[in-house]
């Protein structure tokens, strides 16, 4: 398959995570776009990862060539769960204080 | 040694001095300090050689800045200022009590260290070192022991020198970089070329930083609040010897470094000194507090003084030599005064003064002959300074002269309106129970009255002291 | 002799040191002893140089380098020639008997004023001598400048009253104003010829321009104009008659007044070459000296009448100068200082015994009680009345004469100045001392005591023969003392002026006329004021014109004063608080108000922060990816 297609449903993936965070005020709903926008750049990563590879194979049968692709979708996933982990945490206190998911009633730590 | 020695005693004890416990203590000490830096300066100016009164050594050698200091003329008699000037302060002062006095007094040496630094200095960098030195500890001293709008004051005058300063220090570092040996040592400043565009441009940021360090009218705004403002043993030091850091800087590091530019702008500097002179004496001609009254005249002072820099005659700038340790006198002298009233009658107001030659006949004397030398009345030390600045100024164009002699006739209205309004008529509820001054303050006032006259009738000495400066910087 | 002239300044200067200073530890007859005392030394040491310099003519004595500038060297020299030789007999001398005089005129002051007045006195003796003995235009200037300091100390003597200080800084004011005049004038003097000493700018005085040298003369003659109080800047004169009246004796007729006459006596040489100046002289001379007497015709204070006659006699001299007579308007200070100060210090003894009272229109019928005063100011009234023999008739005839010879005009002009002085004079003295008394005094008017009579006879000695060493030619030959004394000083002028003589009977004509129409004039004075009334009726026309002198006080006031004092308000209210002060607290108001305005941006929606992130990201790749677009946009622009 084209690497356009790939670029391409990780854009819209990223736009609609995007369009999520700024529309939305349920902090769950905002928080599973952000996670949207992560996998959408992590699915890219993946998507380049090989293609480097097949195109290096080519020359190489040994190459490790895009291997530094894959390495950073772990990462992110890692740090993905670990932020899910916190910020599940932040909502969950929230809720319990506030009664309320709304992000907009974050803007009391402003006073 | 001698320079950094002038340098270090104020420093180190002004440091001690925050230490300390009582407030007699800090003030007795900071006295002490203070003669010995006297001692220090004469011994060193009057009766040592001259080797004596340079030094180098290496102080930041990866940006090309060494420790050096150097005396010229004018640099001796600057120094002199300085070291005479802060124990007559202190002793005048004497009774003022100040709380938290160690802080007070650590930070008025401080300043007087970072002056003589200035004064000193003969590398750029480290000129600009002391010159925020001298002026950091200043902000503190206004804005902590200040009148009641202090902080808007000294937030003021903060912005004003401050942004000054940053100028000045852009133009250094612009001319560190042109230096052909890449250091900032005066000599080397002293052999850079600069195309035209760029000396004036540069000219603009060291000018900015000294005018409004004299001030030049328009930049002058600072002035008459933050002297009204400050503490009067602060004011002393900012209008006696720190408004002869912007003079001085001028001499030193302006003229000499952008010789074109000071030509190509001499002119609309003068303009703006001359009408600074007649807009200043007018103003003060209305004004009803004595020490706003003597920050004006200071400011027409000031302004004769750079007009008379920027014709680059000599005679001249003997006359600016000398004027600048005269002004420095007679302000602190006009000071003193204003601050005894203000004590003795807990006003500044000439229209709730009045009467006070039948209460203090000496203070009236004394009030007097620093009026007098405020007015440059021949035989005091001023009459000498302004006859020859008037001089270079005529020679540069008759009609500046002309209009400037115009503050001459003011300068008689504005100080002779201050002198009638607190000293002769009938005594007013204020100065109904004052009295005569006695101890340190009388000291003080005769030891200033005596040196104005001396050097009114016998002024050649200072004119010797400061012709190596006017010649090697005029010849260049 | 000559080499210990320093001593003479040094006297006064010591009697004021040892006054001033000591002046809550001495008592008054101590103080008036070491005040007059120091005078009188001054004036035994003036008339041995005198002496000495008839004998061996002039010479300069420097004492040391007072400014030893890099284009010009003045030193402190003094001069001693004929000319101030003669000035130092007339300060000292007369300095010496009003001394005395003020010893009991000034009695009743406490010992500290006493002391005060002493030292004052003293430190003004000291810088007129200065004035005169200066060997160059700074040290001249110097003693200008000092006199006008003293000047103003004692004119607002007694400072508890402020009209008095308000009248004392009048006068400075307003010699400063002529101060500067002159101060320009040596500047321009150093600026051409590098020096200010009189021999060598004398010398060179041939080499300047015309311009140039009717520049610097004009300048000078505003500086006398200040201190010698001609219009325009004379009406300090009368206030300055607030000081104690041998004060206004010695300072305000006698001697510092004359510091004018005397300079440019000293220049004759320049003026000599700048004849446009010399016409001016002449003319404010003139115009003074009518302008004055005419205001001293109605003037109801003794004081103000012989100072608005001071005024006058002073613009006479400025005619003398005008046309020339240098030595005539010298003669004249000379006799003028006799019986000016005779006068005043009569006018203070008639002050003194009616306990302060100065309106002539209740005093009366003196004579019989006051014999001493009457009699020498009747003496001192015919002296500047001008009848022969007394003093005034032969200096006021030398600068009649002269002034004929330079244009009929001014001759004319300036009898009729002299018939105005006649009449004011005798109005003056017939409202004094004769007809009857019309005070409301309770004590009886008496005599004053020894020590001011013995100044007035002796002053009115020398005003009945002190016009004897300048008897004009047509009388005698060579008997014109007095000018072949000063004629070294005016030696270069006369070779260059050309002279007149007049034909001896056309001289003697004109003296007759004169004389016969000021006695004329006299006694019509004296017998219509023989029965003066008090009358209420109000002046109106040109007498109240002369009545309030002109109103030049209150044009001066609506003209300058109170225009600066407006423009020094609008500065300081407008132009300083609202303009620049505003201007710097503007831009910190800016500043302040700007980040008040950016802080409400962080509004805490956490939705906010984001939208403006992802704009800014979207803005930084259209950048990115469209940078030579971007860059010819901008390209365009710039």
């Amino acid at each position: 398959m084209p690497i356009q297609y790939y670029i391409y449903l990780s854009l819209a993936l990223f736009s609609i995570g995007i369009i999520g965070v700024l529309t939305r005020r349920n902090a769950i709903i905002v928080f599973m776009c952000i996670e949207l926008m992560l996998n959408a750049v992590n699915l890219l990563l993946v998507a380049f990862s090989k293609m480097h590879y097949g195109m290096a194979l080519a020359a190489d049968p040994a190459t490790t060539a895009g291997i530094d692709g894959q390495l950073f979708v772990f990462f992110i996933m890692v740090v993905a769960a670990a932020e899910v982990s916190v910020g599940l945490a932040i909502i969950v206190m929230m809720f319990r204080n506030t009664h309320s998911v709304d992000i907009n009633f974050l803007n009391r730590l402003k006073n | 040694m001698i320079p950094v020695l002038l340098i270090l005693i104020p420093l180190v004890t002004g440091l001690i001095s925050f230490f300390l416990k009582q407030s007699a203590a800090a003030k007795n000490w900071a006295l002490l300090s203070s003669v010995i830096t006297l001692a220090v300066a004469v011994t060193g100016i009057f009766f040592l050689p001259a080797n004596q009164l340079a030094f180098d050594a290496p102080w930041l050698p990866n940006l090309g800045s060494r420790f050096t200091l150097m005396t010229d003329g004018m640099g001796k008699m600057l120094c002199l200022l300085t070291a005479v000037s802060f124990p007559l302060i202190f002793a005048a002062t004497y009774r003022n009590d100040y709380s938290n006095a160690p802080g007070f007094y650590g930070l008025m040496l401080l300043s007087q260290a970072g002056l003589l630094g200035v004064f000193l200095a003969a590398d750029a960098l480290l000129f600009y070192f002391f010159w925020e030195l001298a002026l950091i500890p200043v902000y503190f001293l206004c804005s902590i022991w200040g009148g009641n709008k202090r902080i808007a004051v000294t937030f003021k005058f903060f912005i004003y020198t401050f942004i000054g300063s940053l100028l000045m220090l852009v133009g250094i570092i612009y001319l560190y970089f042109q230096s052909p040996d890449h250091s900032f040592a005066l000599q080397s400043f002293y052999h850079i070329t600069l195309e035209a565009k760029q000396e004036n441009l540069i000219f603009w940021l060291f000018f900015l930083a000294f005018a409004i360090k004299m001030p030049i009218f328009p930049f002058h705004t600072w002035q008459p609040d933050a002297y009204e403002q400050s503490p009067t043993a602060t004011t002393m030091v900012m209008s006696g010897i720190m408004v002869k850091m912007g003079i001085f800087a001028v001499v030193r590091w302006l003229i000499p470094v952008f010789p074109n530019a000071s030509v190509h702008y001499g002119n609309l500097v003068i303009i703006l000194s001359v009408t600074g002179m007649l807009y200043a004496s007018l103003i003060a001609i209305r004004q009803d507090d004595i020490k706003r009254l003597i920050a004006y005249s200071s400011i027409a002072h000031i302004g004769l003084m750079c007009a008379a820099l920027f014709t680059l005659n000599k005679t001249g700038w003997e006359g600016v030599m000398i004027q600048m340790f005269n002004h420095g006198v007679n302000v602190i002298g006009l000071w003193v005064v204003a601050d005894v009233i203000e004590q003795k009658t807990g006003t500044r107001k000439f229209s709730e003064l009045g009467g006070l030659a039948q209460k203090a006949p000496v203070l009236a004397i004394l009030f007097v002959v620093m009026a007098l030398a405020n007015i440059a009345l021949p035989l005091t030390n001023a009459f000498i300074g302004e006859f020859l600045m008037f001089n270079g100024l005529f020679h540069f164009n008759v009609w500046i002269a002309a209009i400037a002699g115009i503050s001459v006739i003011l300068a008689a209205i504005y100080t002779l309106n201050m002198v009638q309004k607190v000293l002769y008529g009938k005594t007013a509820v204020a100065t109904e129970n004052a009295v005569e001054i006695k101890g340190n303050v009388q000291l003080v006032l005769v030891i200033l009255a005596i040196v104005v006259m001396v050097l009114g009738i016998y002024p050649q000495p200072m004119i010797d002291l400061t012709k190596d400066t006017v010649h090697a910087i005029l010849v260049k | 002799m000559s080499k210990l002239v320093y001593l003479v300044p040094l006297f006064p200067l010591l009697g004021f040191l040892v006054n001033g200073l000591g002046r809550k530890l001495l008592s008054k007859p101590m103080i008036a002893i070491v005040g007059s005392g120091s005078i009188l030394a001054s004036f035994v040491l003036s008339v041995l140089i005198f002496f000495d310099v008839k004998a061996n003519g002039a010479s300069v004595i420097t004492l040391f380098n007072f400014i030893d500038a890099d284009s010009f060297r003045i030193p402190f020299a003094f001069q001693i020639d004929q000319l101030s030789s003669l000035f130092l007999l007339i300060i000292t001398g007369i300095g010496f008997l009003i001394h005395l005089y003020s010893a009991a005129y000034m009695h009743e002051e406490e010992e500290q004023h006493f002391g005060r007045y002493f030292a004052y006195l003293n430190l003004f003796v000291f810088s007129m001598l200065l004035l005169v003995l200066g060997a160059n235009y700074v040290i001249m200037f110097i003693g200008w400048e000092g006199v006008g300091l003293c000047s103003y100390l004692l004119i607002g003597f007694w400072f508890k009253n402020n009209q008095y200080n308000y009248a004392a800084r009048k006068a400075f004011v307003m010699n400063r104003i002529g101060d500067l005049g002159f101060l320009l004038a040596v500047f321009w003097l150093l600026y051409k010829l590098g020096t200010a000493t009189f021999t060598d700018v004398f010398a060179g005085a041939a080499g300047l321009s015309s311009f140039e040298i009717t520049a610097i003369t004009m300048l000078l003659f505003v500086g006398a104009m200040g201190k010698s109080a001609q219009i325009p800047l004379y009406t300090w004169l009368p206030d300055a008659m607030a000081g104690p009246t041998p004060v206004s004796a010695l300072i305000h007729a006698a001697t510092m007044v004359t510091a004018g006459i005397y300079m440019i006596a000293r220049s004759n040489i320049l003026y000599t070459l700048a004849p446009v100046t010399q016409t001016l002289v002449a003319v404010v001379g003139l115009v003074t000296a009518i302008f004055a007497a005419t205001i001293a015709l109605k003037q109801n204070d003794i004081k103000k009448v012989l100072a608005y006659s001071t005024v006058s006699q002073l613009g006479y001299m400025f005619l003398g100068l005008g046309a020339g007579a240098y030595t005539g308007a010298v003669f004249h200070v000379m006799t003028h200082a006799f019986f000016k100060a005779l006068l005043f210090l009569g006018a203070g003894s008639v002050i003194h015994a009616m306990h302060h009272e100065q309106d002539i229109r209740k005093m009366g019928g003196l004579k019989k009680y006051m014999p001493i005063t009457h009699i020498t100011f009747l003496l001192a009234c015919l002296a500047i009345a001008g009848i022969p023999p007394f003093s005034g008739f032969f200096s006021k005839d030398e600068i009649l004469t002269a002034a004929f010879a330079k244009h009929p005009l001014y001759y004319f002009v300036g009898v009729g100045g002299a018939l105005m002085t006649a009449f004011y004079m005798f109005r003056l003295y017939t409202l004094t001392f004769l007809g009857r008394f019309r005070g409301s005094q309770e004590q009886p008017v008496k005599e004053s005591p020894w020590l001011m009579t013995v100044p007035l006879i002796v002053l009115a000695i020398l005003s009945v023969v002190g016009g004897w060493m300048g008897i004009p030619g047509v009388f005698a030959e060579n008997a014109h003392s007095l000018e072949k004394f000063l004629a070294p000083v005016f030696a270069e002028s006369a070779k260059l002026a050309a002279t007149h003589h007049l034909p001896a009977s056309q001289e003697f004509m004109m003296m007759g006329a004169s004389t016969v129409a000021i006695i004329l004039v006299i006694l019509f004075a004296v017998n219509r004021y023989q029965k003066y009334q008090a009358t209420t009726t109000t002046a109106a026309g040109i007498t109240k014109l002369f009545e309030n002198k002109w109103y030049v006080d209150e044009l001066y006031d609506a003209v300058i004063v109170h225009p600066l004092q407006a423009l020094a308000g609008f500065l300081k209210n407008i132009i300083e608080k609202s303009g620049i002060d505003a201007l710097v607290n503007g831009v910190g108001k800016m500043v302040s108000y700007g980040s008040r305005q950016i802080r409400l941006l962080q509004s805490g929606q956490v939705g906010n922060y984001i939208l403006v992130m992802v704009l800014a990201m979207v803005v930084f790749m259209l950048i990115w990816f469209n940078d030579a677009a971007i860059t010819q946009f901008l390209n365009k622009i710039f």
